[in-house]
């Protein structure tokens, strides 16, 4: 990534000011152009470093607060088809393939699922159960109790 | 959450334009003005109903190298290790979580090869292993949580 995409990314992963022509602002703050400002925020748009541009809710506020991350030991050659069906479900955030580590940790999909009781997570989850069942070999489900630390992945 | 606050999040949790006056755009979509939509989106940030407005990063598309980590530890234990593994800058954030693998944290650094070095020293300092579990792969997220 070259400065001057770091430069925005610095400058905007706070959240982009709440005025009439924010990306002006911006460039103004950058000595930058405006054109190049959104040109390279497009860029990065296409290519996946942004996911998205707009409102980012609070889970809590928004009344989610039974959040889980469930596991899958899914066969290796559905895991990728199965996954991303998974991933297009409107409760999980992320979904993410990891290597298993054996003996300890057989798991090889990651789904985080919210809902707004445990009833509901608990519904969501056998939702994915039936999704995966073909390939699906066993599961678990880790509720979280307690934020131990909370920093988020910002640059600096 | 009044109706207008649902929208916003329902409808504009992706696809703010890019564009002169994105706020405008935005807006007109939704049915008011600009300026209403600012101040709503001022009200929410306040409220902490939105956490952030903006564009939502990929950390690990950006560089750097990232893992996720998970530990099991006794519980008279717990705290001690806690403290020692949140003490390095490194580990973003770390959860506990109701399982025999009790603590998962994020580890973001520069380079793999410093990832390497700081598990070897979470499990030299705490006593325990440490399941490394990096992200081979990521599923598309195409629909969102609804408010």
């Amino acid at each position: 990534m070259n400065a001057a995409d770091e430069a925005i990314v610095r400058a905007t992963q706070a959240g982009l000011p709440l005025v009439t022509e924010p990306y002006k602002a911006i460039a103004a703050s950058l000595g930058i152009e405006h054109s190049e400002v959104l040109s390279r925020l497009e860029t990065m748009l296409a290519d996946g470093r942004i996911r998205r541009i707009g409102a980012v809710p609070n889970h809590y506020a928004l009344g989610y607060t039974a959040n889980a991350m469930s596991v899958w030991d899914v066969a290796d050659d559905a895991v990728d088809e199965l996954g991303a069906q998974v991933g297009a479900l409107a409760f999980v955030t992320h979904c993410y393939r990891r290597p298993r580590r054996l003996p300890e940790w057989r798991y090889n999909l990651f789904a985080m699922v919210h809902g707004r009781s445990r009833a509901e997570t608990d519904a969501h989850v056998k939702e994915i159960r039936a999704l995966l069942a073909p390939a699906l070999r066993a599961s678990d489900v880790l509720y979280s109790t307690r934020i131990l630390k909370k920093t988020g992945l910002r640059l600096t | 959450m009044d109706e207008l606050e649902r929208a916003i999040v329902n409808r504009l949790q992706g696809g703010f334009p890019l564009s002169e006056r994105p706020f405008a755009d935005a807006a007109r979509e939704l049915g008011i003005d600009a300026a209403t939509l600012i101040t709503k989106l001022q009200a929410m940030l306040e409220a902490g109903t939105l956490t952030r407005f903006g564009p939502m990063y990929d950390a690990e598309r950006l560089g750097g190298a990232f893992t996720l980590c998970a530990m099991s530890v006794p519980a008279a234990d717990f705290e001690r290790v806690a403290a020692l593994v949140n003490a390095h800058p490194e580990v973003a954030h770390n959860y506990e979580r109701a399982h025999r693998y009790n603590m998962w944290f994020v580890i973001a650094a520069a380079a793999r090869a410093q990832i390497a070095l700081l598990i070897a020293a979470i499990e030299a300092t705490t006593g325990y292993p440490v399941l490394d579990l990096p992200r081979e792969q990521e599923y598309f997220i195409e629909l969102r949580l609804v408010a």
